[in-house]
């Protein structure tokens, strides 16, 4: 018998090794997200919150209120076109950088990624405020060097959205850049070489060679970037104010924050909780599937 | 040559823009106010002032914020560190019914949008609050709990490469000459994995340190308690913007980040060339 079968017949270990994470990730992480569902169920709003009246079982009312309700089919829609948007520059961007990276002698390499190091670092309130800024209608930046004069770019609901957009693709590049040129750097010299020899474009490497060796890398990176961008909060609520004028630049995230802690109406904010949650959950499905390809073993 | 030094010249490009708001940020916090309210903004400035960093750090008490979004975020990477570890030896280490039940939970919690749990966490710790102090309302604890129950999946998942990486010939070696299982842990296994702890560090100190919705949440009355990405929104007015001290604050903000990035940008890069395991 060997040493590591004695240690692995010791079955206790294993548990009191997790026992420290399952005694924080059981009641801070598990139990709030079975009392979100069951929330969903119940109208919760001020006078229960007060203990004057009990909480009223409602079934899914909150949800039939919900789809019911014009606004949460506008913010569902504006949250998913936001999101598919800002996935889909972010990869655009990321790989397109992560290519530029390998072509490049190590002076830019060093200057780029120390710039996309920065943007990264940068937290989220502060390159909301920064970009809120340089967007100033009257102090900013961009407006003095347009000559908008006192144009505000957060009147327009489809300008306020871009302009969220960019902070979040600034703030999320990096990852994609930094992850798919680890990626490429595992692709053998040899075979970018004979392309390189081959005057193969920057695109056509990528597409053609890069791209089908590392499939499996950008389906997880695409797959991440689906569940940050369909989360974003910050940038939205600091950057147009708690969601714009007139609510005109929520998404679900937002929404259902305003729901719950503005209007006290937690029973139907956590209803929109619960929708995200399971759009998220089918996500991950596929991300479970893509981890599958790659041969992650479980 | 020619296509290299386009190429080199694109990237300079392209890095100029993405430092640029950082580059004006730092930049508007230096300026004196005069020169932030000229009608035409300059890209440098000829008189640097501190004046906003201590009015900031003073009057607006951002110092006290930066203590304590330093002692929640490191509190949490601490904690997240040591309870992570256990969990990533434990399921590397060892083969029990559940362990693959539990790697799906915990891939599947890092998927979660933590964002809508905020509804019924606030109930919790305000129930909480009422027979354990420290951690209701209003305290930094709460936030230490809830940040550290949000980063734990992720660093399990990422450690767990790390802990499989090393041989496990070096443990059974170490049994040989004696060791106990308490040793093999914390003498052998530990500091051999730093690498990974570093890496995973970072992720959960950004993600402690940037939380700006569970500070807004939990902090309501007690203002003292704030940590810098609520009270930053405070100064944060439509109307009258104090754009300096904003800056000024904002700057602070980043530096702790900007500086624990580049100490340890190669393990996270090596980070997370391990986690995605291409």
């Amino acid at each position: 018998m060997t040493v590591s079968a004695t240690i692995r017949r010791q079955r206790l270990t294993p548990l009191w090794l997790l026992l420290p994470a399952l005694a924080v990730l059981v009641p801070m992480f598990a139990y709030p997200l079975y009392q979100l569902g069951l929330l969903s169920l119940f109208e919760y709003g001020q006078p229960q919150v007060s203990g004057g009246e009990p909480a009223r079982f409602v079934g899914v009312g909150n949800f039939r209120a919900l789809f019911d309700d014009p606004t949460f089919w506008t913010v569902l829609g504006q949250t998913v076109v936001f999101a598919a948007g800002c996935v889909v520059v972010t990869l655009a961007v990321g790989a397109a950088l992560a290519v530029l990276l390998t072509r490049i002698g190590p002076l830019a390499r060093a200057v780029l990624s120390f710039a996309a190091l920065t943007a990264w670092a940068a937290p989220a309130m502060t390159g909301s405020v920064v970009w809120a800024f340089l967007f100033d209608s009257n102090l900013g930046l961009v407006n003095e060097v347009l000559g908008l004069g006192g144009y505000n770019w957060f009147y327009d609901r489809s300008v306020a959205f871009a302009l969220v957009g960019a902070v979040v693709v600034w703030h999320s590049f990096p990852f994609v850049m930094i992850t798919l040129y680890a990626g490429i750097q595992a692709v053998p010299t040899s075979v970018r070489e004979a392309a390189a020899l081959d005057g193969a474009s920057a695109l056509t490497t990528f597409r053609r060679i890069i791209a089908p060796i590392l499939r499996p890398l950008i389906i997880i990176v695409v797959i991440q970037s689906i569940i940050w961008d369909f989360k974003v909060f910050t940038q939205i609520y600091v950057m147009t104010g708690c969601g714009g004028i007139a609510g005109q630049n929520l998404v679900l995230n937002v929404y259902a924050y305003q729901k719950a802690f503005a209007s006290s109406q937690y029973g139907l904010g956590s209803a929109i909780g619960i929708v995200m949650t399971v759009i998220l959950l089918v996500v991950t499905l596929l991300y479970l599937r893509a981890l599958r390809r790659t041969g992650e073993a479980l | 040559m020619t296509r290299r030094r386009i190429a080199d010249a694109a990237a300079i490009a392209v890095a100029v823009v993405t430092v640029f708001p950082i580059y004006w940020m730092v930049l508007s916090a230096l300026k004196p106010t005069g020169e932030i309210r000229s009608a035409d903004p300059r890209p440098w400035t000829l008189h640097p002032t501190l004046e906003h960093f201590s009015s900031a750090l003073g009057v607006s008490g951002f110092g006290r914020y930066f203590l304590n979004s330093a002692v929640v975020a490191l509190t949490v990477v601490a904690l997240s560190a040591l309870i992570s570890f256990l969990a990533a030896v434990a399921l590397t280490r060892y083969r029990f019914r559940t362990r693959t039940t539990l790697l799906v939970l915990f891939l599947v919690a890092q998927m979660v949008p933590v964002e809508a749990l905020s509804i019924p966490l606030f109930f919790q710790i305000r129930d909480l609050g009422r027979t354990v102090p420290g951690v209701g309302l209003n305290t930094l604890g709460s936030l230490v709990l809830v940040q550290l129950a949000f980063s734990l999946p992720f660093a399990i998942w990422m450690l767990r490469g790390f802990v499989a990486a090393v041989p496990q010939e070096i443990e059974e070696a170490a049994t040989l000459d004696g060791a106990g299982r308490f040793t093999i842990l914390w003498r052998i296994l530990f500091p051999l994995v730093a690498p990974g702890l570093a890496a995973t560090g970072v992720f959960s100190f950004i993600t402690a340190w940037n939380d700006f919705l569970f500070a807004r949440t939990f902090i309501i009355s007690t203002t003292e308690n704030q940590t810098l990405p609520a009270a930053l929104l405070v100064f944060f007015k439509p109307d009258e913007n104090d754009w300096g001290g904003i800056m000024a604050a904002s700057t602070l903000m980043t530096i702790p980040v900007l500086v624990f990035f580049v100490f340890v940008r190669h393990r996270l890069v090596s980070g997370l060339g391990g986690a995605v395991k291409d």
